[in-house]
């Protein structure tokens, strides 16, 4: 057995077999559990939303009660940015990530303080209505470099578009324990009833080193140990909420409120 | 099960242990032990992988022909890591998402190759399968041990449930940031094996 199993034609026999082997089963083991894998990932977008909408406290927290909160009040509508205006599309297939490696569906900004390289045209705005079908809260989707990598979460803005309900980041690689914090309940709980803008329309939310002071409405504590991180929330922030971000959205929504 | 397998099952986890004596598998240890979830789910992936890679290789082993052994191995080691990394994206998310790039680096965990050349290649596929698990759960009971030091020390929690306040919590202990970190392992991992070697000093490498 020894002696022949070595020769060139088996070897390539055999290594072809376990190949093909070894593909089956990576290949029915990603088809069979891809369906599970959207569905946890669109639970947890739409976790984040309801939670930067300031809904998730009222659902039981289960993954039914979850999507039936969301279906009930919350809508996506895709906007385009340099306009601000309301457009066609399905947000459902709308992806900034890719997008925003899409020379066509995107352009460099300006101005990137948030260090994001390329910015989308489009946007997906999350409309949360309450039980009289007003709209209560926009929900603004955000990106901008930490220390690491891209920080991913979003903003829920009151119908004022300017007071923040909360600041959620739903994906980001920071340091555990520092800039990781950004995470922290007890940091996000800063954040409601801040203002983004002055009265002048400058973006003015911002985290401070060493501590907000009690009457500050625009700042919120940066994170102990963090600085790198921290700065990337406020230039996230301000590029954002800024002419090359939802600025025009905002501008053109504010006065009449968004419906 | 035969006393060979409950040899193989045991024998790696004090006086084998393929991170204390055989300093494998460092590299993940350090990554993946900031708390004790990540370190336990982190076990159980390594348990799997080495445990079937083991039996799949030790059953195929007279077959394999000497000359592209190890990309064989690695085919094999590869495949069964890509599917832990899909079933753990499908049950469990959010645990997927902080372990992301370390279940794909299964793969390179010395201690799955290690066993795979080292014993599936010359071992019958029941033994060679108990072999698997034991080394996993060698390398997972340092993996614990270093994770429970690192989570209670550096975050005040013990699977995620609050042990000692932290200041910013609103409590009194201040978390040591340097354990928060991962070459922090490094200092645990040593401790872990000085207590080792002095309580069997026959693990002592000689001069």
């Amino acid at each position: 057995m020894s002696s022949n199993k070595e020769t060139f034609g088996k070897t390539v026999g055999f290594v072809t077999a376990v190949c093909l082997v070894c593909a089956a089963l990576v290949s029915i083991s990603a088809i069979q559990l891809k369906p599970l894998q959207v569905a946890n990932k669109l639970l947890d977008q739409q976790t984040k939303i309801l939670e930067a909408s300031g809904l998730l406290a009222k659902t039981d927290g289960s993954s039914k009660d979850i999507k039936a909160t969301y279906a009930k009040f919350v809508e996506a509508k895709m906007i385009d940015l340099d306009s601000g205006e309301f457009i066609e599309g399905n947000p459902d297939l709308f992806d900034e990530r890719s997008n925003s490696r899409d020379a066509k569906k995107s352009e460099k900004p300006k101005n990137d303080i948030a260090g994001i390289n390329r910015r989308s045209h489009d946007a997906v705005v999350y409309l949360v209505r309450n039980e009289n079908n007003v709209v209560e809260t926009v929900v603004l989707p955000i990106v901008g470099s930490g220390l690491w990598d891209l920080m991913y979460g979003y903003v829920g803005l009151e119908s004022d578009l300017n007071t923040v309900r909360s600041v959620v980041y739903s994906d980001h690689k920071e340091t555990p324990g520092l800039g990781a914090e950004v995470v922290n309940p007890k940091w996000k709980a800063l954040w409601p009833g801040k203002k983004i803008y002055n009265s002048a329309g400058e973006v003015k939310a911002s985290l401070v080193k060493g501590g907000a002071k009690a009457n500050d409405i625009h700042g919120v504590d940066a994170l102990s140990g963090a600085t790198l991180t921290s700065n990337g929330v406020t230039r996230t922030l301000q590029f954002w909420f800024g002419e090359e971000g939802y600025a025009p959205f905002i501008a053109k929504y504010r006065a009449g409120g968004v419906n | 099960m035969s006393s060979d397998s409950k040899k193989v099952l045991t024998q790696p986890i004090v006086d084998n242990n393929p991170i204390a004596l055989q300093v494998l598998g460092i590299c993940s240890a350090l990554a993946v032990t900031s708390s004790m979830a990540n370190a336990l789910v982190m076990t159980i992936a390594v348990v799997l992988v080495t445990a079937f890679s083991n039996l799949f290789i030790s059953i195929i082993r007279n077959h394999i022909p000497s000359s592209v052994r190890i990309i064989v191995q690695m085919a094999i080691i590869a495949s069964l890591v890509i599917v832990v990394d899909q079933v753990l994206k499908a049950f469990s998310y959010q645990l997927s998402k902080e372990l992301s790039v370390y279940i794909g680096l299964i793969i390179t965990n010395c201690i799955v190759m290690g066993r795979a050349e080292a014993f599936a290649m010359k071992e019958k596929p029941g033994v060679s399968f108990w072999d698997g698990i034991g080394n996993g759960l060698g390398y997972g009971a340092i993996l614990i041990i270093v994770a429970f030091f690192r989570e209670l020390l550096g975050f005040g929690t013990f699977f995620g449930i609050e042990v000692l306040p932290l200041i910013q919590n609103g409590g009194w202990y201040q978390g040591n940031g340097l354990l928060v970190l991962p070459f922090s392992s490094f200092f645990i991992i040593g401790l872990v094996i000085w207590g080792v070697r002095q309580w069997k000093p026959e693990q002592v490498e000689k001069d």
